[in-house]
Order: C-alpha cells, then sequence, then structure tokens
C-alpha cells in the first residue's frame, strides 16, 4: 500500500489533553484571543455603525474611544474605577462558590436584595437615628439579607441534593419582583420610581469614589488570604476538588457548603450595600444591572484567583465603558457595550481549549513536536 | 479447516504524553478461536483492546482485517468492521431498559417498534441460556445482569470479533462457568474472541491460543495446550515468581482492633457487608483476599467511619503508656476531666494532677510534651465520623483504592496534600504550612519520589510516585492501625517492593496492617494471617504461613466452604 | 364572552412563548448541555425575524409570503447563536454556564440595537392579521390563537414523540444520559449535540419572534423577551424535561403572568398595585418548588440528564 492511501485514511487531526503548559504560552493565547476579537468587533462595528460605514477611516477612532471611555477625564477614570469595584467586589463574592463546584448563578438576586434591604432600613429608618448608626443598620441588613439569599439553596443542595444552579437562577427573579413589591408599597404615586433618599450616604473621603474602591481592596486582600491561607479556605478547596476526598479526611461537607454560601452571599450583600449607600441612595428592580451575570464571567476568567481577577474586571469595565462611550459618539443603541463584550468574552472563552488541549495534525510526528 | 486470520495489528504503538502505553505490538486472531490476552495490571491490555474498539486511536501501526488494512477512528468504524468491546467498567444508560440500551446505535430498517426489540432480544437470551427481562431499567440490575447486557447487545450486532475486558472479575463461579459455555458456543459458530485477564486458571480453561504482554510490549503469543501456568507467568512477570518478600515474624502481638459482628447495606439496599468479625494484631500483617467488589472496600471504609453501619462493633484497644498528649487529640475539657481521673503522669510516673493550675499553664505544661497518658484506651469507633475518630486519638490511617480520587487532592501540590490529614492542628484560622512542607521534603527524600517540586500537583506523577505521597502521607501519621487497600496496583516492581518495605516497617513498629490485595502470592508471602472475603462475609481466615494459593481461592470463590476454626493467630 | 374564557385563552396565547423557548431548552439540555443562552437566542429570534419583515414589510410581496420570510429571519439568526453556543461547548468544551451567560449578554444586546434602529410601525398592517389564522376574522379573544400558537403545540408534541418514541430520540436522550456509553455504541456524539443545540435555538428564537409579533404585535416588546427566556429556563424544570408538559407548564405560567390584568374582575379579592409583583412572582417561586420536591423525591425519571453541563472527551483519562 503506498503511503498517500495510507495517510488519506488516518484522521485528519486528533486532540489531546495537555498534561501542562508555559504560563507564557497560556497568556500569549489569551492576549491573541482579545486582539482577534478586538478585530472582530470592528468588522462587527461596520455592520452596525452606519458612521463607520460611511467613513471607514474612522475605524482609528473606534478604537481610541474604548480608551477613552474610560481614562478619557478624571472623572470618567474615577467612574471606571468606581465601578470596577462593584463588578469586581460582586466577582469576589462569587469565588468562594466556585472554588468549591457551587454554581452560584444567583448573584445577581443576592446583590439586588442586599440594596433592597439597605434601602428598606434609609427608608423607614433614614433620618430618625443617627447618621452613622443608620449606616451600619444598612450594612448589617444588606449582609444578612444576600447571606440568606444565598444560603437557601444551599441548605437544600446540602439536605437533598437540589441542583443549585437552577434554584439560584430562579432566586434572581424572587429578589426582581420583591424590588417591584416594595417599590410599589412605597411610591403609592404609581409612578414606582424610588427617587434619592437623603440619608444613609457613605462619608466621601476625597470624592465618593474613593471609599468604595478602599473597601472592595480590602475585600480582594482579605479573600485571597482566606482562600489561600487559612483553613476555610484549604476545605473550599478540597470540597471543590472531590467530595469523596473530603470526607475521607473528615471535613463536614455539607457544613462548608452552607458556610461558604453564607459568605458568598453576604459578599453579594456587601456589594448592594456599596451600591445602595455608596452611590445609589435608591433602589430599582435593575439596580445590580446584571453585574451578578458578569461577576461570574470576571471570576472564571480570572481562574478564581482574587489577584486574577482585578485584571480581568478591569477588562470587561473597559470595554463595558469604552463601547459606552461608542454608542454614545457614533450615535448606536446604548445595548452596544453587551455586544462587544460578548465578542470578545466568546474568544476568551474559546482560546481556552487551546490552552488545555493540544491539536495534532495528521503528519505531525509528535517526536518532534515535543521538542521544546 | 485452514485457519483464517481475522484480526492482525502491526507494530501498535500508543503514548499518553510520555508514558507509552504500547510500544510496537504484534497480535494476530484466528477465525473461530478464543485468544487470552494475558498481563498484569497495567501492562497496557486494555489499551491495546480499546484501539481495536475505536476508543483510542494509535500513534503508530496498521490493522487489518480479514486481510484487509482498516482504520479504526470511531467505535462506530469499530462496529462497522464486526468488532464489538465489552469493557470492564459497562458502558450502560442506566436510566434506559435493557432492551432500549442493547439496540443503542444499532441502525436498522423500519419503525422503532420497543416492543418487537423487547421480544427480539428476548429470543437471543433465551438462545443462549441467559435470564433478562428486556424491560427491566439499568439501575435496578445487579453486575452480571449488567453484564448480560453488555453481551447481549454485542451479540445483537452481530460481531464477529468480540472483546471481554476482564469479563470474569465480577462474577459468581457459576456465572463464569455459563459465560465460558457462550464464548465456546459462539467459537463454534465461527466467531473469534478475545478475552483479557490476569487469572491463569481461566486461560488455560477456556482459550486455544494465549498472547502475553508486558510493560506494553508483546512478549509472546502461545499455544495455549502446549504451555502450563508455570511457564505462562514466568513470560507475563519477566522472571520466576520468587517475590523474596521480607516476612519478619511478629513481636508480642496484641489485639488492636477487633470487628464484630459488622453488617451494613449499600444505599441501595444491598447487604454489603455480612456478619463481619474479626481483629487485627499489632505488629501483624493481616492480609486480605477476595475477587473484585466483594466488600473489601466497604469493610475499610466502614472502619474508618465513611459508612453508616447496621449493626455491630468496632472496638479500638489503645494502649498508650507513653504517648504524650497534644490538644489536638483532646480538647482542653477532656484533658482537664483526664486529668482529675489521674490519667496522666509525667516521665518519672509520677501522677500529674491539674488541680489549681490555670488553663494557659495546663496549656503550657501539655505543650511541653511532659504529659503522658497512664490508661489504656478502648474505644468502640462505631457510628463516630472519621473526624470523631480522630479527635478520640485514634491513629487510624487509611490508603484507599482510589488515590486521586479519595486518597489525595490531584490539583494540589504534595505540601498541601500532606495538610490533608494535619491542617486542623495549630491556632485556629490560618494553615500552618511549614511542617507540611518539611514532611513533603522529607517523603521525597526517603521514599525517592521523582517530582519537579513540593507543589507540582500530583496529578501529574506518576501512579508509582502518587501512591509513595500517599502512603508515606499515612506513616506519616504514626497510625496504630494502617489499612491499604490495593496499594501497589498499577505500581511497578521498584515501587512494589518500596510499600512492602514500608508495611513491614509499620509491623515491627507494632502497627496492626490491614493489606487489601488482589495477587494471592503477595499477599502469601508478607501477611502473617490472611481473611478471605466472599460476597460479602469472612469465608475463613488462614494463616499465611502455611496456607495454599488453592485453600484461598476455594474460600474466596466460595465453592467449597468450611467451617474453619476463625483465630488461629 | 365569557371573561374568563379570554383569560384563559390569553394565558394559552401567551403561553406560547414559554412552549418555543422550553422546548428548545429541553433539546438542548437532553444532549447533555445547559444553554443559559436562551434568552439570549429568543432575543435575536425576534430581531431577526423582524429585520426580515422590515426590509420585504413594504416590498408589495404576498402577505404570507411576507409571514414565512420572517419566520425564515428568525430561525436563522436563532441557529447562527445555537452555532456559536455549539461551537464552543461542543467542539471547543467551553464551560457551559459560562457560554450560555455570554451569549444571553450578546444576543440581548445585538437584538436591542438591530431592533433600535427599525421602523416600529410595519408590523401593524398587513403581515399581522396573517398570524392570526385560521381566526384572523373573528373579533373576540379568539383571534389571540394564530397560527404560530398551533405551531408551538404541534412542536412540543413532536419534539416528545421523537424523544420518546423514535431512535433518534433513544440516541439523543443517551447522549445526554451517558455520552461515553452513546459514543461506544457508535452515535455520533458530537453531531447529536450540535443538532439538538441548533434545533433547540431555532425553536426557541422562533419563540421571541412570536411573542414580538404576534402575541404582542408589537415591536417594543422585545424589551421583554429577555425575562421569557429565563422563565423559559425555569419551565424546563417545571415540565421535569419532557416537552409535552410544557403545554401545561407554560399554561399555568401564562395565567400566572396574565392573573394580574384579569384578578380586578372578582369581587371579593381586594386587589391593590401591589399584587401583580407578587403574582409575576409565582412562577419562579412555583419553579423552585417544583425544583425542591423532585429533588426530594428523587426519581430517576425526573432528574436533569445526567451529564447535564459536562463536556465529553473520549480519550479522557
Amino acid at each position: 500500500m503506498s503511503k498517500r492511501d495510507s495517510e488519506a485514511r488516518v484522521p485528519l487531526f486528533h486532540l489531546s489533553k495537555r498534561a501542562s503548559i508555559e504560563p507564557w504560552k497560556a497568556w500569549l493565547i489569551r492576549v491573541a484571543a482579545v486582539a482577534l476579537g478586538l478585530i472582530v468587533c470592528g468588522l462587527v462595528a461596520f455592520l452596525l455603525i452606519e458612521k463607520l460605514q460611511q467613513k471607514p477611516e474612522k475605524i482609528g477612532e473606534f478604537y481610541y474611544t474604548f480608551i477613552k471611555g474610560a481614562f478619557g477625564t478624571t472623572r470618567k477614570f474615577w467612574r471606571f474605577l468606581k465601578n470596577l469595584a462593584v463588578l469586581l467586589c460582586i466577582s469576589l463574592a462569587l469565588t468562594p462558590a466556585f472554588r468549591m463546584r457551587f454554581w452560584n448563578i444567583g448573584g445577581e438576586g443576592q446583590t439586588l436584595i442586599g440594596v433592597l434591604s439597605a434601602i428598606a432600613v434609609d427608608f423607614y429608618l433614614g433620618g430618625k437615628i443617627p447618621e452613622w448608626i443608620l449606616l451600619i443598620l444598612m450594612l448589617i441588613a444588606a449582609l444578612a439579607a444576600g447571606a440568606a439569599w444565598g444560603v437557601i439553596p444551599a441548605l437544600f443542595r446540602a439536605k437533598w441534593g437540589t441542583n443549585e444552579t437552577l434554584f439560584t437562577l430562579m432566586m434572581n427573579y424572587v429578589a426582581t419582583y420583591l424590588v417591584a413589591y416594595f417599590l410599589v408599597i412605597w411610591v403609592p404615586s404609581g409612578s414606582s420610581s424610588l427617587g434619592k433618599l437623603k440619608n444613609g450616604k457613605l462619608p466621601v473621603i476625597g470624592n465618593e469614589n474613593v471609599l468604595i474602591i478602599i473597601v472592595v481592596l480590602l475585600v480582594t486582600a482579605a479573600l485571597y488570604i482566606y482562600l489561600s491561607y487559612t483553613k476555610h479556605g484549604y476545605e473550599i478547596n478540597v470540597v471543590g476538588e472531590s467530595v469523596r476526598t473530603a470526607r475521607y479526611v473528615g471535613i463536614k461537607v455539607n457544613r462548608v457548603i452552607i458556610r461558604t454560601m453564607i459568605l458568598s452571599g453576604a459578599l453579594c450583600g456587601l456589594a448592594g450595600y456599596l451600591i445602595a449607600a455608596g452611590s445609589d441612595q435608591t433602589v430599582t428592580t435593575t439596580s445590580a444591572g446584571g453585574q451578578g451575570f458578569t461577576g461570574i464571567l470576571v471570576a472564571w476568567l480570572g481562574k478564581f484567583n482574587p489577584l486574577f481577577m482585578i485584571l480581568t474586571a478591569a477588562l470587561i469595565q473597559l470595554l463595558n465603558q469604552g463601547a459606552n462611550q461608542i454608542s454614545q459618539d457614533f450615535g448606536v443603541n446604548n445595548a452596544l457595550p453587551n455586544v462587544i463584550v460578548g465578542i470578545i468574552l466568546f474568544f476568551v472563552i474559546g482560546c481556552e481549549f487551546f490552552i488545555n488541549y493540544e491539536v495534532h495534525f495528521r503528519g505531525h510526528h509528535p517526536e518532534k513536536g515535543a521538542v521544546k | 479447516m485452514e485457519k483464517q486470520l481475522a484480526l492482525e495489528m502491526r507494530g501498535i504503538t500508543k503514548r499518553f504524553g510520555n508514558v507509552v502505553a504500547n510500544r510496537n505490538v504484534d497480535l494476530d486472531l484466528y477465525r473461530g478461536e478464543i485468544l487470552a490476552v494475558l498481563g498484569e495490571n497495567g501492562c497496557g491490555k486494555t489499551t491495546l483492546m480499546n484501539m481495536l474498539a475505536g476508543i483510542y486511536f494509535p500513534d503508530e501501526g496498521t490493522i487489518r482485517i480479514n486481510g484487509k488494512e482498516v482504520v479504526i477512528q470511531s467505535p462506530k468504524d469499530a462496529f462497522a468492521h464486526g468488532i464489538g468491546m465489552i469493557h470492564q467498567h459497562f458502558k450502560l444508560v442506566d436510566l434506559f431498559t435493557a432492551a432500549e440500551n442493547i439496540v443503542l446505535g444499532v441502525h436498522q430498517e423500519g419503525r422503532y417498534n420497543i416492543r418487537e426489540i423487547n421480544a427480539e432480544v428476548a429470543k437471543i437470551a433465551d438462545r443462549y441460556g441467559f435470564h433478562l427481562d428486556p424491560a427491566k431499567k439499568v439501575y435496578n440490575m445487579s453486575v452480571s445482569e449488567k453484564q448480560t447486557v453488555e453481551i447481549i447487545k454485542v451479540l445483537y450486532r452481530g460481531a464477529d470479533i468480540l472483546i471481554l475486558d476482564e469479563p470474569t472479575a465480577v462474577l459468581t463461579p457459576q456465572e463464569i462457568t455459563r459465560l465460558f459455555s457462550v464464548l465456546r458456543r459462539m467459537k463454534e459458530d465461527g466467531k473469534s474472541i478475545i478475552i483479557i485477564t490476569h487469572k491463569l486458571n481461566e486461560v488455560m480453561e477456556v482459550s486455544d491460543r494465549v498472547a502475553i504482554l508486558r510493560r506494553g510490549e508483546h512478549i509472546a503469543t502461545v499455544n495455549t495446550k502446549e504451555t502450563d501456568e508455570a511457564r505462562l507467568t514466568e513470560m507475563m512477570v519477566g522472571k520466576k515468581v520468587l517475590l523474596n518478600i521480607e516476612r519478619l515474624n511478629p513481636v508480642n502481638p496484641v489485639p488492636r482492633l477487633e470487628v464484630k459482628g459488622l453488617n451494613l447495606y449499600s444505599s441501595e439496599g444491598v447487604h454489603v457487608l455480612k456478619d463481619i468479625t474479626f481483629s487485627a494484631n499489632g505488629g501483624e500483617i493481616l492480609g486480605i483476599a477476595g475477587i473484585a467488589g466483594s466488600g473489601q472496600r466497604e469493610l475499610l471504609e466502614a472502619i474508618s467511619g465513611l459508612q453508616p453501619l447496621e449493626s455491630g462493633s468496632i472496638i479500638f484497644n489503645n494502649p498508650k503508656k507513653d504517648q504524650p498528649v497534644t490538644f489536638y487529640h483532646k480538647s482542653l475539657k477532656r484533658v482537664k476531666e483526664l486529668g482529675a481521673q489521674d490519667a496522666f503522669h509525667d516521665r518519672n510516673m509520677n501522677p500529674v494532677s491539674f488541680a489549681g493550675m490555670n488553663n494557659k499553664a495546663i496549656r503550657k505544661w501539655v505543650d511541653s510534651g511532659g504529659v503522658l497518658f497512664r490508661e489504656d484506651e478502648v474505644m468502640n469507633l462505631r457510628d463516630k465520623t472519621p473526624l470523631e475518630i480522630r479527635q478520640l486519638g485514634v491513629h487510624l490511617s487509611f490508603v484507599p483504592e482510589d488515590r486521586l480520587g479519595m486518597g489525595l487532592v490531584g490539583s494540589m501540590g504534595i505540601t498541601d496534600n500532606m495538610m490533608l490529614r494535619s491542617y486542623r492542628k495549630g491556632p485556629a484560622g490560618f494553615l500552618d504550612r511549614k511542617k507540611p512542607k518539611a514532611l513533603a521534603e522529607e517523603i521525597i527524600g526517603d521514599l525517592e519520589v521523582v517530582t519537579p517540586g513540593v507543589n507540582t500537583p500530583v496529578r501529574r506523577l506518576s501512579g508509582g510516585n502518587v501512591q509513595k505521597v500517599l502512603v508515606g502521607r499515612e506513616i506519616a501519621y504514626t497510625p496504630k492501625v494502617l489499612m491499604a487497600a490495593y496499594p501497589v496496583r498499577g505500581l511497578d516492581i521498584n515501587s512494589s517492593y518500596t510499600i512492602y518495605n514500608l508495611l513491614n516497617k509499620q509491623k515491627a513498629r507494632g502497627v496492626a496492617v490491614i493489606f487489601v490485595g488482589e495477587d494471592l502470592d503477595v499477599l502469601l508471602e508478607l501477611c502473617d494471617r490472611i481473611l478471605v472475603m466472599n460476597n460479602g462475609a469472612v469465608s475463613g481466615i488462614v494463616d499465611a504461613r502455611t496456607a495454599t494459593k488453592e485453600e484461598i481461592g476455594l474460600l474466596m470463590t466460595g465453592t467449597e466452604r468450611k467451617e474453619e476454626d476463625h483465630e488461629q493467630a | 364572552m365569557n371573561i374568563w374564557l379570554n383569560f384563559l385563552i390569553d394565558s394559552l396565547a401567551f403561553g406560547a412563548t414559554f412552549i418555543y423557548g422550553s422546548t428548545g431548552e429541553i433539546l438542548t439540555e437532553k444532549a447533555g448541555h445547559l444553554n443559559l443562552g436562551i434568552p439570549g437566542i429568543m432575543c435575536m429570534g425576534g430581531a431577526g425575524g423582524c429585520l426580515i419583515l422590515n426590509l420585504v414589510g413594504k416590498s408589495g410581496l404576498p402577505p404570507f409570503l411576507i409571514v414565512i420570510l420572517g419566520i425564515l429571519g428568525a430561525l436563522v439568526f436563532s441557529l447562527l447563536c445555537g452555532m456559536i453556543y455549539s461551537f464552543l461547548t461542543v467542539s471547543l468544551r467551553a464551560n457551559q454556564n459560562v457560554t450560555g451567560l455570554t451569549l444571553t449578554t450578546f444576543g440581548v444586546g445585538l437584538s436591542k440595537v438591530i431592533v433600535s434602529k427599525l421602523d416600529p410601525t410595519i408590523y401593524l398592517v398587513g403581515p399581522r392579521k396573517m398570524y392570526r389564522w385560521p381566526f384572523a376574522a373573528r373579533q373576540d379573544s379568539l383571534q389571540l390563537l394564530g397560527v404560530l400558537f398551533f405551531a408551538a403545540v404541534i412542536i412540543a408534541l413532536a419534539s416528545s414523540w421523537i424523544l420518546f418514541h423514535t431512535k433518534v430520540g433513544l440516541h439523543l436522550r443517551a447522549v445526554g444520559e451517558n455520552p461515553g456509553t452513546a459514543d461506544a455504541v457508535g452515535i455520533n456524539v458530537t453531531r447529536y449535540k450540535y443538532v439538538a443545540t441548533c434545533v433547540g435555538s431555532s425553536i426557541a428564537g422562533l419563540g421571541g419572534f412570536y411573542y414580538i409579533i404576534d402575541y404582542m404585535a408589537s415591536q417594543e416588546a422585545y424589551l421583554s423577551v429577555e425575562a421569557l427566556g429565563w422563565l423559559s429556563i425555569a419551565l424546563v424544570i417545571f415540565a421535569l424535561w419532557r416537552p409535552h408538559m410544557t403545554i401545561i407548564g407554560s399554561t399555568v405560567f401564562g395565567i400566572l403572568f396574565s392573573l394580574g390584568s384579569y384578578i380586578t374582575n372578582v369581587s371579593w379579592i381586594k386587589v391593590t398595585m401591589a399584587t401583580t409583583p407578587l403574582l409575576k412572582m409565582l412562577p419562579y417561586v412555583v419553579t423552585i418548588l417544583v425544583l425542591i420536591v423532585s429533588s426530594i423525591r428523587n426519581k430517576r425519571e425526573n432528574q436533569p440528564p445526567a451529564s447535564l453541563g459536562l463536556s465529553y472527551f473520549r480519550e479522557e483519562r
């Protein structure tokens, strides 16, 4: 049989799992993916933006606007940092749960219920008690509500193995309509829009964003230490890796799940508190603004490592804010950031494959390829 | 009739990363014969067969079927070429009925009608003398019923070449006899059969020819009639089975662990442990023999507190005379209670009383290691969780069968894996990685673990090194009882001997060692006594110095059950 | 006509959106893929349909053809989304939750960008009546049940029949339960996953189109499609992964959603504005209860497909 014939019947390529990959290679692949994603974003922009179709040379401006959106003015930069902080806080909150392989996609609801509880305290007690007591009560309410929202699915998962992905997802909507309910009660006029409350505003240090940023930086450091250097963090990692191993060494798996989800929910509640007391002073059904879902993407992209997550949150926030600027400057619907973030993420998600797997093409001999 | 080649494999090589699973293997299979593929665990038998079944794709080499070169890229291709494989781990959809599983993936003309299929399946089952309800769901089936479904699945597809991967490992002797008669009937039909096994008696009984693999390489193919078990073993192992495992005489054995009337039901309600009674002595190695799945795993898990018992007791005798007390094992409150009962003494055998000392002073006194136990302790470990057993101060070490799924965390480095047992030590809150790191380095040095570093994920280490890490950790815990389930499975000879030596050292230290093994030669040379399990019950406990392989073999299969005197230690 | 009959028919018509969404999701989940991109896909289906209607709506083509083209537009757009999802999760083995959420972000965003550029008045002319056949001429609430409503019911029943009474369905369920086994018996796992995901996405996309063009007959309706998509995922649990059960489930969900506007007709219930959000919360609460009860009862047949959410790689060792 001729060589050509037999080669023709060997499959075109086959896959194998990589044992390991050098970190610089993995990062190179990721950076290439983001770059490729940005190019595709440009192409999609041509389809969606009339101004670009008329003047294709404006494409440079298109990319420049990304940077401008986040760093263009001091105010924009502070807003970038603040939004980044809130997004990072939610992502951090979800991280312990994901490390445990507990798919908490209820960050949205846990954050929202945190906002709602803080605002409820503010609404009923604001002005009646000293401001600093009010702020502490709001914090407690937000933490407790977030924790409760997180622990309910955990209890059922621990007791009966109820699917937590679907449960936490549903809890988001219960929270949303709970907010709608209270808005109707609080705002009898029917406009169902609660204006900015007068009280319950975090003290301003420098400018109103600084305190939020400091809090989130502290949470980042604390969570990093918690996950890497404490016994609790160690237990979370063992449970996430193998429940059987955890049982074997006497870790009470259900207790770890419940404890971790209280933490996860409470941190979402904290994010809610930062939104309520730090910037909004009000609540709407979209107070969490989809960040509970974006946070999942941030955490996953950051490999559930709080330090990496600063970078991934910054990337996503940069894209978000940059694309927002584009939609303003180029006159596109304000949903454009979602499209841009979506496209980039598709590439980043897809590139993980090339980090985890090796593709061998026909005629490629592993002996030669193995020389590195 | 002239013999025709049904299958030829030439120069087959398969690598997984840096590991070569098969190297340049040649194999022939004639029509109408039963070929046994013989080899030790991990010699590449299953990998080789998986390449015929389309699960893996060979890196090098050619396969010919009926003289024609073929490429098998997928199980579908394998079926198209008339190859059907019955895997060791059954490939069935639990939620489906027997008949649904059997027709799965078969493309046939006409409408899909489950009633007709049921009838057809029942017909095949009857023809070969199987008992099978086609409408029964797989999750309700016993192991042998599942195997029946697997076999009928292949027959239904009209495969000409059947590959059975260790089909007898889970069967009773009667079921094995029936299986072999089916295989012979298929052979007379002109079908070719490959049976993967490492059991010599079955090779001699059922096969026409035997192909021997060793460390991924093909050693020889011989006619069964022209060989015998000794010669096959020699080829399989590469040298005469003179294991020469060191066996010390037990010094002053004392009963350490007494198990009485243990009964256990699985979560599916199967009676997996039936009235188990035995005792393990300090300074002895107690072997546990039995066909795979006879309850060995459940027994060890029950002792270590991982299975809720139906009835029975697990008594731990702990002569603690000169053990220092630590707060890791006893709470401060418990230390005070015991102190009030005069349970402690200092190094000069003077009684220690904590009367009049404040908590801080007690803590300092105990931490200095100056407080020793005076009383022996007798404890029932039943209904205690692993953590509670640990908190009682019972040093019970367990090397589970599933090393990376249970004993170790694959994604963590050696240091972090050392902490699995001990991370609770020290002040609350933070982890102390210093001691685990020192221990990790000590184990790497002492046991010659090959690893790039203490933080390399253990998943990346080879099987032998993984096991050294696991056993090393369990021994570092200075156990009183050391249980090891199949500790040398998949290990090369050198690593195996390292493990044997470690077990012997523990024995010399006065530890009660329980060793669950599958290789009877090893059990007979290493152990002092051997407990034989059959179908969840103890079928006998024999003296390893006098017992023969045949004797144990009979007890394992339960064919000739005699009332042995149980305790002859 | 009786107000309560109106109410029932309204609920049925509204519920058909969920029939599409959750039948699509069930087909995907039966292949072992939890597609959280369904809300985005439904939005994209709606946007695709609207886009085509805009392009051909004033061209003078016969209304019948315009409708068909609109449906095709919805199918093509949602199919493309399904292909993105299946390429990433099946071929590239990406995490399903993350991919799905990204797809929803992307789809919702893109559909808004597209629809915001379209002329919202175009649907109110010719094509609208076409969807309402066979009840187009009627003046009562029966006219809410148009062609696409019946199509939803037929698709759900047909999906159930295929899943539980044909070889293809048997194979698909095997892929979702135990892809290793399916692979070992020669089923092309990749192909089944791709086809199920893409067909499921198309069906779901049609649901988005139905809601905008048929039920609401208003382009503004695209803003609420995302929420309906999430509810469709909830309904999968409610229906215990059986497409025909989505017909009942979606009616219940439809009733709960429309109850707010009908309940004012009941004299003995004191209704306040606050009731509506609570009623809208009910479908989610009910879904949680179903989820809990089925996990407590732990009947094998009522559980999610065993390999749901897991990627399959044959040479996994």
